[in-house]
């Protein structure tokens, strides 16, 4: 978290960027804007190319053509020094994980923090203890493998991974897909809080249509290459556009609409999940 | 990795009641200053100040160590008033606090301490009895397997019987067949020197043939096989169980044993004698070879006395070592295939495992019957 953050500038910048897979058009001259300490949740169909545009952000895959700018760095002209500082600046949370399954959850936690700085050990599992903890997970996970966890810890534990630098930015990678509905109401609040906290700039890749009505402040529909629209959940709701109806019209669009509408919901304490006591 | 010394965090001390921090309070820049932090100190019993004013980022690593070191300082009954701190740091060092206070709350599990060496030993021997015992239960498991492919013969798979004779046995040829003929080579170059000296050039025959018939071929081959198909069955089987493969077939009601081991272990035991049989006879092949180049035994001569000095018992004791060697070889390959749990990390193990278990018990079973074909003169 560093003091600039009252410059405009947006957090990431995406520039006429197209991307195709042989002859398969992903992304045609799309354009994007995420702004800072901004929840912002990128939707669309399975194949919309959303995850691989979350992947031309984190630097894992290069467009064909077209600028994509994070934290005010030029992804397109980018040395490997500069790529490993950038890097250090965001965190990302894979949809499964992503966790290394010979380390325990306290390793995978403390990994960024032993390579990247030179903090000394206790200080360290410290750190890792209060990530644990920020990110809802009880503090006897820590000492498990990721083999043994649930999905939702999982998730957590990946989390708690993303977060240990401190990133100004974060990437959530269909951060409640297969999880429990309580548990996803956790993530919701997880999220919300961490924005709060630390003004983190918060780009998430979702189909949770209770997510983007409970946390996003603005979501960008992906369709046929291009970015349809972009608003609040409200404002889209109001739009004509096919590609942004359909997530409204469905029984689910509605049901979740209904819920987002209900006068006031309580704010659920966020769940702790207890170690497993799955078999091994 | 070192930060620039623009991101540094930094902590003077202008005078005995003041502290002033500045710089970058950042995981990466507090590591150079942590023994500084840990070891200043203010006179007791007075009012100090802690100037925040020129912090320019902080992180939670940050927050942490600033609260650790006021806590420290408070202890110490002095006065600690941070001054100065933007609101969002402030709030971050709140949140710190109460962080510290919950996890005194809950104290971190307690290290597991290191184990002594008795206990290291009980654990060791403790675990290498439960493999045995699982080892001897996954071949009952087969036995029961196989009597019921035996009554209901249609359940069979003989498709995967074939395609595994190809993968493990066909395919296998070449290597098989070039590390023998090499084998059969070194073994008459070595011996030939000695038999010159005694003018006994015509017993180079015995030589590569009791040698190679009996002992090197069989041997070479299980080697080879364990090496090539034991380590593929056991990553195989391991990364099915990983993605769960193993239970779907459970729950589909294929039982993984009639699919999966033992079309495997019938295919080695058809094909491992059949591949020794190949490498005899290319064993022999570089002997013969070498006995003409260096000894001056033609061919016609080393057939001749080949026929006189090998007996088909002694081919048969090669040849009837091979089955043994390819249950061995497909039934811990197997066995350690089924026994991965967790991920990629553990599959590895597996493999490694299943191969230096198969060729330390192929070893092992050969020395055995070593002694056993001595016992019975054969």
């Amino acid at each position: 978290m560093q003091g600039n953050e009252q410059t405009s500038e947006p957090v990431i910048e995406i520039n006429k960027v197209s991307t195709h897979f042989g002859s398969r058009v992903v992304h045609s001259e799309l354009d994007l804007q995420v702004r800072r300490a901004e929840i912002f949740a990128l939707v669309g169909g399975s194949g919309s190319g959303k995850s691989t545009l979350l992947r031309e952000m984190i630097l894992l895959h290069r467009p064909d053509s077209g600028s994509i700018r994070v934290l005010g760095v030029d992804l397109n002209r980018l040395g490997d020094d500069e790529a490993l500082a950038l890097r250090r600046r965001w965190g990302v949370m894979f949809q499964h994980g992503g966790l290394f399954g010979s380390l325990t959850v306290t390793e995978n936690i403390g990994l960024p923090l032993r390579e990247h700085t030179a903090l000394e050990d206790g200080l360290i599992d410290d750190l890792c203890a209060w990530k644990l903890a920020m990110s809802g997970l009880a503090p006897a996970v820590g000492a498990q493998c990721p083999p043994e966890l649930s999905g939702g810890m999982m998730k957590r534990a990946s989390l708690a991974r993303a977060l240990a630098l401190d990133p100004e930015l974060l990437f959530l990678d269909e951060p409640t897909a297969g999880l429990d509905p309580q548990s996803a109401d956790g993530v919701d609040e997880l999220v919300r809080k961490l924005r709060d906290l630390f003004g983190l700039t918060i780009v998430i890749i979702t189909h949770d249509l209770d997510l983007l009505w409970q946390v996003a402040d603005r979501v960008a529909v992906l369709a046929e290459g291009r970015v349809q629209a972009v608003g609040s959940m409200s404002e889209l709701s109001r739009m004509d556009n096919p590609a942004v109806r359909q997530f409204f019209d469905g029984p689910r669009g509605r049901a979740a609409h209904a819920q987002a509408d209900r006068p006031t919901k309580m704010p659920l304490p966020v769940k702790t999940e207890e170690p497993s006591s799955k078999p091994k | 990795m070192k930060p620039s010394p623009a991101e540094a965090a930094v902590l003077s001390q202008p005078t005995a009641q003041e502290l002033k921090l500045s710089g970058f309070w950042t995981a990466r820049g507090i590591g150079p200053i942590e023994r500084q932090i840990e070891t200043v100190r203010l006179a007791s019993r007075t009012d100090a100040v802690a100037d925040g004013t020129r912090i320019e980022a902080l992180d939670t690593a940050g927050a942490w160590v600033l609260h650790k070191l006021l806590t420290r300082l408070r202890g110490d009954n002095v006065v600690v008033t941070v001054r100065g701190l933007r609101p969002r740091f402030a709030k971050l060092l709140d949140v710190a606090e109460q962080q510290i206070a919950d996890a005194a709350g809950h104290p971190m599990p307690t290290r597991i301490q290191p184990a002594t060496s008795i206990e290291r030993i009980g654990r060791g021997t403790e675990a290498v009895l439960s493999q045995a015992i699982a080892l001897l239960a996954f071949i009952g498991e087969n036995a029961h397997a196989l009597a019921g492919c035996v009554r209901h013969p249609e359940r069979f798979r003989w498709r995967t019987v074939l395609y595994n004779v190809r993968i493990g046995g066909v395919d296998a040829l070449p290597i098989v067949g070039l590390l023998s003929f090499m084998l059969g080579i070194v073994v008459a170059y070595q011996g030939a020197d000695q038999l010159r000296q005694y003018g006994a050039n015509i017993f180079v025959a015995d030589l590569v043939g009791l040698s190679m018939l009996r002992e090197f071929a069989p041997l070479i081959t299980a080697i080879i096989v364990a090496g090539r198909s034991g380590s593929a069955y056991a990553a195989q089987i391991g990364t099915m169980q990983v993605t769960e493969e193993i239970d779907a077939m459970r729950t589909l009601g294929i039982a993984p044993m009639e699919q999966l081991v033992l079309p495997k272990i019938i295919a080695q035991l058809i094909a491992l004698p059949l591949l020794t049989v190949f490498a005899d006879f290319l064993g022999v092949l570089g002997g013969m070879l070498m006995a003409r180049a260096q000894l001056g035994v033609g061919y016609a001569e080393f057939g001749d006395r080949f026929v006189k000095a090998v007996s088909v018992t002694t081919y048969m004791v090669g040849i009837g070592k091979a089955p043994v060697f390819a249950c061995i070889i497909a039934v811990v390959g197997c066995f350690q295939g089924f026994r991965t749990q967790g991920g990629a990390d553990s599959v590895g193990r597996q493999t490694t495992r299943a191969v230096v278990q198969s060729i330390f018990l192929v070893i092992l079973a050969d020395a055995l019957f070593s002694v056993a074909f001595s016992a019975l003169d054969l």
